[in-house]
């Protein structure tokens, strides 16, 4: 008999084993909701899958009478802009403040400190500062964002730029490159599949800032909606609006490292598949 | 006047004097390998050399003009690891040397300019014999085959001097030979003026026309810091010649680190 660490899981067993917990969770959701409809038909905590699918039925695929709209896509979009363009705009400045700071020591000598004392401040705490300076539109939300992830996007990049082998720098010195060529010929192209990879483990962060900021000031959006229907502990719409969320967001995070091994195969050579 | 001459030059960092009363010249076209127990400061010359670092008290003047402080176009280096573009094939690799000197804004070169760059990268990858692997990311090479591009590289350059630290430590035995025909070769065909790190003493005989061997000539055993290393040895070498004394030296030198 191996040891229990060098047994490997046949194909079929591993998409068995990757299935059981998600079957698990649903068949006892699905176990507690019967248990409690069937002593109180009228029990909003765990609705039935029925019930789930006539709430999707009703956000997503009737027009609201009043405007026309259908609620849950309109949600999406608008939390989707805020997240993509918070997230956008981060993964810009800090891919720029990190190959400053990480390139130059001027720049770092000025910046790299400020940049993680400010890293530090809860953006949760300066949330009513933001709605304050900037209003309770759009603005503020995707600040939120920015402030909350660019930061840390910042200080991993420019100690990804710092690990960069000192000897490639000078050999491209060597070679007559100059501090420009250095930073777009040498150092842009190896920094940016760490910039995507940076991206992909700050989008959890940015999620939490966004539906932080919807619920407490929005018109739209699916932080917003969670948190409207939530006076009438409506489960059948929260459920679905989650389960929603996260497949987004694992969409993202797919993509994003699919696009990293599309554009950049030199950079995963060798990981772990 | 020499085309290298190095005038009464000192390093220290700090308390730490690592070299001291340094003064040769070299001229052009020879091979220098430089040799010396670990820490005895062949490192820090080489790098000095290289423009990485200054020297505390005296000069370098290469063709009678002080080297610059900052690696630049004139000397050219090949490290024992990660002197290659990870994200560049060996087309590319070899290539960008010349774009950043022909496209100093945009750094990519296109046209009848980028052309007569290929053609030229690729005489060099010829001649390092690397044109099977025109296509292949550094990732995909061998270690001799990395080393082989890094050379290619600094050739691209026509350096006034190649400077080799510890370029062939990493490599099977068996690839090291062959990379010292290659290098020797290469040496020759085009004339260079090279400065060789190396730990292993043997190639640094089988190599070089010349060979320095560092070591501390003033010792203080209670202050092991106060005095530098120089060079010790300063031998013409007939290349690829082995004559009876050349093993008498190397044996004299290998009992004199273990005595540390």
């Amino acid at each position: 008999m191996k040891r229990l660490m060098n047994i490997e899981p046949s194909p079929v067993v591993k998409v068995f084993l990757t299935m059981l917990p998600f079957v698990i969770a649903v068949v006892v959701y699905w176990l507690a909701s019967e248990a409690r409809l069937s002593e109180n038909p009228n029990d909003k905590l765990l609705p039935s899958f029925t019930q789930i699918a006539a709430a999707v039925e009703r956000y997503a695929f009737v027009e609201n009478k009043r405007t026309g709209e259908y609620l849950f896509w309109q949600d999406s979009a608008a939390s989707l802009w805020r997240i993509g363009l918070g997230i956008g705009i981060s993964a810009c400045v800090g891919l720029v403040v990190g190959m400053l700071n990480g390139l130059l020591p001027m720049v770092r000598a000025g910046l790299s400190p400020f940049i993680t004392i400010l890293s530090l401040i809860p953006p949760m705490a300066i949330l009513p500062i933001l709605f304050i300076t900037f209003g309770l539109d759009e603005l503020a939300k995707v600040m939120l964002i920015i402030i909350g992830t660019a930061p840390v996007i910042m200080r991993d990049m420019q100690s990804q730029v710092t690990q960069l082998p000192r000897e490639q720098l000078i050999k491209a010195q060597t070679l007559g490159a100059s501090t420009w060529l250095v930073a777009i010929r040498v150092v842009l192209p190896q920094i940016l599949p760490r910039l995507l990879a940076s991206v992909r483990l700050t989008l959890g962060a940015a999620w939490l800032f966004l539906i932080a900021a919807e619920a407490i000031a929005a018109q739209e959006g699916l932080g917003y909606r969670i948190f409207l229907v939530r006076r009438y502990m409506s489960m059948d719409v929260i459920l679905p609006y989650v389960i929603w969320i996260t497949s987004l967001a694992f969409a993202m995070d797919f993509s994003l490292k699919k696009l990293s091994m599309l554009c950049f195969p030199w950079f995963h050579q060798g990981e772990a598949k | 006047m020499s085309f290298l001459t190095i005038n009464n030059l000192w390093k220290s960092y700090g308390d730490v004097q690592v070299l001291e009363r340094i003064n040769l010249s070299v001229e052009q076209g020879e091979f220098v390998s430089m040799v010396g127990a670990s820490g005895c400061g062949k490192s820090t010359f080489l790098n000095m050399l290289l423009g990485k670092e200054q020297a505390t008290r005296g000069q370098i003047l290469l063709e009678g003009n002080m080297l610059k402080q900052e690696p630049d176009e004139e000397r050219g280096i090949v490290f024992q690891r990660y002197s290659v573009f990870p994200h560049l094939n060996v087309l590319q690799n070899v290539m960008i040397a010349d774009e950043f000197t022909e496209a100093k804004i945009l750094g990519w070169v296109l046209g009848s300019k980028r052309k007569l760059i290929k053609e030229k990268a690729l005489a060099f990858i010829d001649a390092v014999g690397l044109t099977p692997a025109l296509k292949k990311y550094p990732h995909e090479l061998s270690g001799g085959m990395q080393q082989r591009l890094a050379i290619a590289q600094a050739l691209m350059k026509a350096p006034k001097i190649l400077l080799l630290d510890e370029p062939f430590g990493a490599l099977d035995p068996g690839i090291r030979a062959d990379m010292h025909q290659l290098i020797r070769d290469i040496w020759k065909k085009n004339k260079l003026t090279i400065f060789m790190v190396t730990h292993d003493i043997k190639e640094g005989f089988e190599l070089g026309s010349r060979l320095w061997v560092f070591d501390k000539v003033r010792h203080d055993p209670h202050a092991p810091n106060m005095y530098g290393a120089r060079v010790t040895y300063d031998l013409a070498l007939n290349t690829g010649g082995q004559s009876a004394d050349i093993n008498n030296i190397v044996a004299e030198i290998n009992q004199h680190e273990k005595n540390k």
